[in-house]
């Protein structure tokens, strides 16, 4: 009996229920919901045709194209990077490691214009090796390299991030005891460490590359803006709507809104997976270690 | 004792080599290339009247936005945690759509939206309310891009409440309204100014989803990533670079800030679990 008035004391009355509730959806649905529905509305404003015709041009074409190849060269340097850091990171002690910690999300806290500009410095024709290049005919701003190079910068963090806590809360037992055993560094990082970490990596992986493939400001700064060469799918957007070409615009954009839900639903769908797997090892761990 | 795991010193130097060319020196050679002025010549373009006029654009807007999103976002992430109703769990994941959505589509799409066309605008329009391509767009489209902050920064920290602290108060006799002010507040309160600083810094910096709402009109409605473009633009580069700098230490002072208010959270949490012991 008393645990139902305690109950009763732990929430709000049922007026307020509903009017928080009320207050929080509307809020959402004003702020996520219009705007969702709003993209893929507008590219079918004048119709099928419009919409294909917009997504079907050359030129974006291209600019999707690109965009795929720039995150799938990028994405791989990271992911090294980010299993790297937190292999140091979680697994042994050093000092400086919370100062390695804040460094590694700093690219996080910089404006993407910022990052754009700081690869302007040193690779433009004004910049630190900018006359070098220029001697030696290399092109990297304006250019596929700095483009690559940019979303590096602003990818850099996201995998790193996702693993450095769930690795320390592994802790090393695991790949101790799979070293005791005998195996050498590489069979304990892919039959131990790697299934370990599979989904918050994934986790990673996935909202690095919405990232790569959604960065505008930076690569703005070091792109071109060249049509069919190096402009991206998100640049593509801007220029085509700057024409008035508001179908041609939206059209484009509606591929970009698709890959973000793309992206919400594999990012909840891994989010399930790990949590299912944490259950999993608790219910393994014998009692006197679950806490 | 000696290290039994493996691959300390290549993961370790790879992590430093990596993160030293790509952060690191790049940065560095900002704070290189503005070393060419004066501090003099630095101070005149980082207070020059467009600029400042900028940082107000900047700072007003991402204030203003974090704000509304500290407020809402409280309710949103009380509600999601504390109360069920039918499509929770999609409405949970909608909440990260400004992570995943590229900036750009956010910003033709809020333009269309609030223009006095479009379907929400066309709504505000005869209240005398005009909000693309005026100050207000920018801190609507700044609001939708730090929406997820707040709310994700809360949630965990809400599910961790004990039930047992607000019986306690509430067994003391505290109304409902007590027992959220005195005791659960002061509890996620830390989390709160967290979400707030990530959200403003993310606002800060935020440039492709404010550009195609804001109208960017010099003084009015131009904000200073933007400018720092204009700069470029005119091949002023050293111009740009001073106000790269300027945004830069913003940058790092709101990082200083977030780490200060983890440290304080996480603090307060052990102090806590030492009294209980």
């Amino acid at each position: 009996m008393s645990h139902v008035v305690a109950r009763r004391a732990n929430t709000e009355p049922r007026w307020l229920r509903l009017t928080l509730t009320a207050v929080g959806l509307g809020f959402l649905f004003l702020f996520l919901a219009v705007p969702l529905v709003a993209v893929l509305f507008q590219g079918f404003a004048k119709g099928w045709r419009a919409y294909l015709d917009g997504l079907a041009h050359p030129d974006a074409l291209h600019a999707i194209g690109l965009t795929m190849f720039i995150a799938a060269v990028a994405l791989p340097f990271n992911i090294a990077f980010g299993v790297a850091a937190s292999w140091a990171v979680s697994k042994f002690d050093f000092r400086g490691k919370s100062l390695l910690i804040t460094l590694i999300d700093l690219p996080f806290a910089i404006s993407p214009v910022v990052a754009g500009l700081i690869f302007l410095l040193i690779f433009g024709a004004q910049g630190l090796f900018g006359p070098w290049l220029a001697e030696h005919d290399v092109k990297i701003v304006f250019a596929l390299p700095g483009m690559i190079i940019v979303t590096l910068f602003v990818t850099f963090p996201f995998v790193a991030r996702e693993l450095i806590p769930l690795m320390q809360a592994q802790g090393k037992d695991e790949e101790e005891a799979a070293v005791s055993l005998g195996a050498s560094g590489w069979q304990m990082f892919f039959r131990v460490t790697l299934p370990n970490i599979r989904w918050g990596l994934l986790y990673g992986v996935i909202l690095a590359n919405a990232r790569a493939m959604g960065e505008f400001g930076a690569v703005s700064v070091v792109s071109g803006h060249i049509r069919g060469e190096t402009n991206t799918l998100p640049l593509h957007v801007e220029i085509v709507y700057n024409e008035y070409n508001v179908v041609g615009a939206f059209a484009a954009a509606s591929v970009l809104a698709l890959l973000a839900l793309v992206t919400l639903a594999l990012k909840t769908l891994v989010e399930w997976k790990m949590r299912q797997e944490i259950r999993e090892q608790r219910a393994e761990l014998p009692p006197e270690r679950t806490e | 004792m000696k290290r039994v795991l493996p691959g300390f010193g290549l993961s370790l130097g790879f992590t430093l080599v990596y993160l030293s060319l790509l952060v690191l020196l790049p940065l560095s050679g900002l704070v290189f290339k503005s070393s060419a002025l004066s501090l003099g010549q630095f101070w005149d373009i980082a207070t020059g009247e467009r600029a400042l006029a900028s940082y107000r654009v900047s700072f007003g807007a991402s204030l203003l936005a974090a704000l509304i999103n500290a407020f809402f976002g409280l309710i949103v992430a009380w509600v999601l945690v504390r109360y069920s109703f039918p499509g929770k769990r999609f409405v949970d994941s909608l909440v990260d759509l400004p992570f995943a959505l590229p900036t750009a589509v956010a910003g033709i799409t809020l333009a269309t939206l609030y223009a006095d066309t479009g379907w929400i605008g066309r709504h505000l329009d005869p209240l005398g309310l005009k909000v693309a391509f005026t100050p207000l767009g920018i801190v609507v489209a700044l609001t939708f891009i730090g929406l997820p902050f707040v709310v994700r920064t809360l949630q965990p920290v809400i599910e961790d409440i004990e039930p047992e602290v607000e019986e306690a108060a509430a067994t003391l006799g505290a109304t409902r309204w007590q027992t959220f002010r005195r005791v659960l507040l002061p509890g996620i309160l830390p989390a709160l100014l967290t979400g707030f600083t990530l959200a403003f810094s993310r606002a800060i910096g935020e440039y492709g989803s404010v550009i195609f709402i804001a109208g960017n009109m010099p003084l009015i409605s131009e904000i200073t990533p933007l400018l720092i473009i204009s700069k470029l633009e005119q091949y002023d580069v050293i111009g740009a670079t001073a106000l790269a700098c300027v945004m830069l230490a913003i940058s790092f002072l709101l990082l200083l800030a977030v780490n200060g208010l983890q440290w304080w959270a996480a603090n307060r949490h052990r102090g806590k679990e030492g009294a209980l012991s």
